[in-house]
């Protein structure tokens, strides 16, 4: 076992800190008070090379595992862009994984170079109102028609769907009703997000609101049937490889978040002086603070771990649900705790941890809540009886 | 081809916490962070700029212990085409003439045509590293430089003054050009950077390699101690309504000619 930090991850995380750090507070809290994209930030990783980080190099990447882009995400979450940086670029990151893994070689070629560049978006297109959390249950259909699938239904929180040419969208091809198992029969399309057939509408939220998420509604589009990902009727199984380096990176993101919180905490306590004495003198405020620490650095070491499990083979997913429960408790307890910290300030946006906290509070959520980590946890490393 | 050697420290990180050791001999930079002396990230810059611009080998040198190596890293990161790492444990109590010697040990066989270096640094203030390097090559070496120019053989500059004044100044080649900050906008290591970096060759070599012994590089300045001022001397604390605190602050700003 060798915990001594790796040469080339200390320099991905040193530049990634360098180049967020451009990206202050200000530009942050205005772009997520106006709702605006951040293309300035967007772009300047795009230049350095950052999409294409588990992209293979033969598709433009750089050919790197889970461990690297998560360890990029993490120095991003960890800058003043906290989540909306986070969500800026993650998706480009990880969301082709099922392309990399199941796409044809044509259709490698033709969209992992523009994603390693940043030219093209994707949305990930999941979640739908009426399944929730059991995907089986989604009900977006694809039927066929010659050569091509028509595609009609509805997907709810797309993030970037405002800016993606692509959506990567998982839809019945067989009725949940007619397959064996119920997760048999679904589909994996890298599909254009076309306004002549998808009609996107902003939802409103808690936080992240620089980058947009949103409904979409879908009228007969029509795929191309080489834009199917992988076989047909195996794609809840190819998308696996999108969504455990989904909560990896996450579970990152979640500890860079947190040690943010954590910084500017720790430097109010030291000086703002109340009763004459700094704040951080008194153990109520200096006690959370030092717990918050050793939870993030215990949260640091699972999502390591699940990343390298991940990155020599490992697809059972239970290291990687157990860092993400236990980072975003982690994450979203330093923010509260920092803004705890700041008293009546934490609550005023100039002070920007108001920010993080609302931010922070997605990932107890999203990608997976964490009920469904636990679930996953008690029945598949645990044993216990499925309870749903 | 040109051969440029761009000389770098690596120092304390600016946001890391400085405190002094109890023994008062240094800083207690056994867990901190460092980075790039900010002025040789300027030289840096300059010596790529002119990679960019046609045929140029960009070497790099640091003389540090084993973390230096991450120095020379983010260098070959951004750009440079190989470095040398210049360590012994004769080197650690060394001063700026030390540094120089080792380094100076280095470049002699390589012939380079321009030596970058940072005015001085963040560190330890010095601002001599430079100037000595050059001496000990026997080249010419001009600091502050703000502005640099390539011209058939000669390299013209631009350098700082006091007050604002610029003074322009030719220089035949080789020589030493040691470089202020903020004269560029210096680039990030791009994440193909640092993949190559990799397989950029990186020369560790001991005082043995260069010809030299514990005697050459042993210092002849020695820091007593370092300390911090005590609070409060020389402050002088202005009481009173906001209106006549402002008038006796302009008051005292006339006073000491600062405005
Ligand atoms: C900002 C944001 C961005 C998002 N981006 C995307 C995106 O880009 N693409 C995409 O496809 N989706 C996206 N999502 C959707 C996200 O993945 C889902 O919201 C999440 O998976 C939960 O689904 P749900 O909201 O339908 O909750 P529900 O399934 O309705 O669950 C509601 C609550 O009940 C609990 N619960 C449900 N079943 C059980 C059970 N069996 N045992 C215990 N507890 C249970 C859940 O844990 C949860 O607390 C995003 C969500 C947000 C908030």
């Amino acid at each position: 076992m060798d915990f001594a930090p790796d040469p080339e991850l200390r320099a991905i995380e040193q530049e990634v800190q360098k180049l967020a750090a451009t990206f202050g507070d200000d530009y942050w809290l205005d772009h997520d008070e106006r709702k605006a994209f951040p293309w300035e930030f967007y772009r300047a990783f795009a230049a350095g090379g950052w999409m294409g980080t588990i992209i293979p190099e033969k598709y433009g990447g750089a050919g790197l595992g889970v461990l690297a882009a998560g360890t990029l995400l993490r120095a991003v979450a960890g800058s003043a862009g906290a989540m909306n940086a986070g969500s800026t670029l993650h998706l480009s990151i990880f969301g082709m994984g099922p392309v990399i893994h199941h796409g044809s070689e044509a259709m490698k070629q033709r969209y992992l170079p523009p994603t390693a560049t940043g030219e093209l978006h994707v949305s990930f297109g999941v979640t739908e109102d009426d399944a929730g959390t059991d995907t089986s249950r989604i009900r977006t259909f694809a039927r066929r028609d010659g050569d091509r699938f028509i595609v009609s239904g509805k997907k709810v929180w797309n993030t970037k769907a405002q800016q993606a040419q692509k959506i990567l969208l998982l839809v019945r091809t067989t009725p949940r009703e007619e397959c064996a198992k119920p997760l048999d029969g679904m589909t994996l399309l890298l599909a254009d997000l076309d306004p002549a057939y998808c009609e996107i509408r902003e939802i409103l939220k808690l936080g992240r609101n620089a980058v947009n998420s949103n409904e979409v509604f879908i009228h007969d589009l029509p795929v191309p049937s080489e834009d199917v990902v992988g076989e047909v009727g195996r794609g809840f199984y190819q998308l696996l490889d999108g969504i455990n380096p989904e909560r990896i990176m996450l579970a990152a993101e979640a500890v860079g978040i947190g040690r943010r919180a954590l910084e500017l905490a720790v430097a109010y306590a030291k000086q703002r002086v109340v009763f004459d004495r700094p704040i951080g003198q008194n153990q109520a405020i200096a006690h959370p603070l030092a717990d918050s620490h050793s939870e993030l650095e215990a949260a640091d070491l699972l999502w390591q771990s699940a990343a390298w499990a991940y990155d020599h083979g490992d697809r059972s997913g239970g290291k990687t649900n157990i860092a993400k429960l236990r980072a975003a408790e982690a994450g979203f307890r330093a923010c509260d705790r920092a803004l705890q910290t700041f008293g009546g300030f934490g609550y005023a946006r100039e002070f920007h941890v108001e920010r993080y906290w609302r931010e922070a509070r997605l990932l107890r959520l999203a990608p997976i809540s964490q009920e469904m980590a636990l679930n996953h946890i008690a029945e598949h490393v645990l044993g216990l009886p499925r309870s749903y | 081809m040109k051969k440029i050697l761009v000389c770098l420290k690596q120092v304390p990180h600016k946001d890391a916490r400085l405190d002094v050791r109890s023994d008062g001999s240094w800083i207690q930079d056994d867990n901190i962070k460092f980075e790039i002396n900010d002025y040789d990230t300027y030289a840096l810059e300059e010596a790529l700029r002119l990679k960019d611009q046609g045929e140029a080998e960009v070497v790099v040198a640091t003389v540090g212990p084993e973390r230096a190596a991450q120095a020379l890293r983010t260098a070959l990161g951004m750009g440079a085409d190989r470095a040398i790492h210049i360590w012994d444990d004769a080197l650690a109590e060394t001063d700026g003439l030390g540094i120089a010697k080792a380094l100076a040990a280095a470049a002699k066989d390589e012939n380079f045509d321009i030596i970058f270096t940072g005015l001085m640094s963040d560190d330890a203030n010095c601002a001599v590293t430079g100037p000595m390097l050059a001496e000990l090559l026997g080249i010419p070496h001009i600091t502050a430089v703000v502005k640099t120019e390539f011209k058939n053989g000669d390299v013209e500059v631009e350098r700082e003054l006091e007050g604002g004044a610029l003074e322009v100044a030719s220089l035949p080649q080789p020589c030493l050009l040691a470089v202020q900050t903020g004269i560029n906008e210096v680039r990030y290591a791009s994440l193909k950077g640092i993949m190559q970096a990799k397989k950029k060759p990186l020369d560790k070599k001991d005082l043995g390699e260069l010809g030299l012994d514990a005697a050459a590089v042993a210092p002849k300045l020695t820091v007593e101690k370092i300390f911090v001022p005590p609070k409060g001397a020389g402050a002088e604390i202005i009481e009173g309504p906001a209106d006549e605190v402002a008038s006796k602050l302009v008051g005292k700003i006339k006073e000491l000619g600062l405005f």
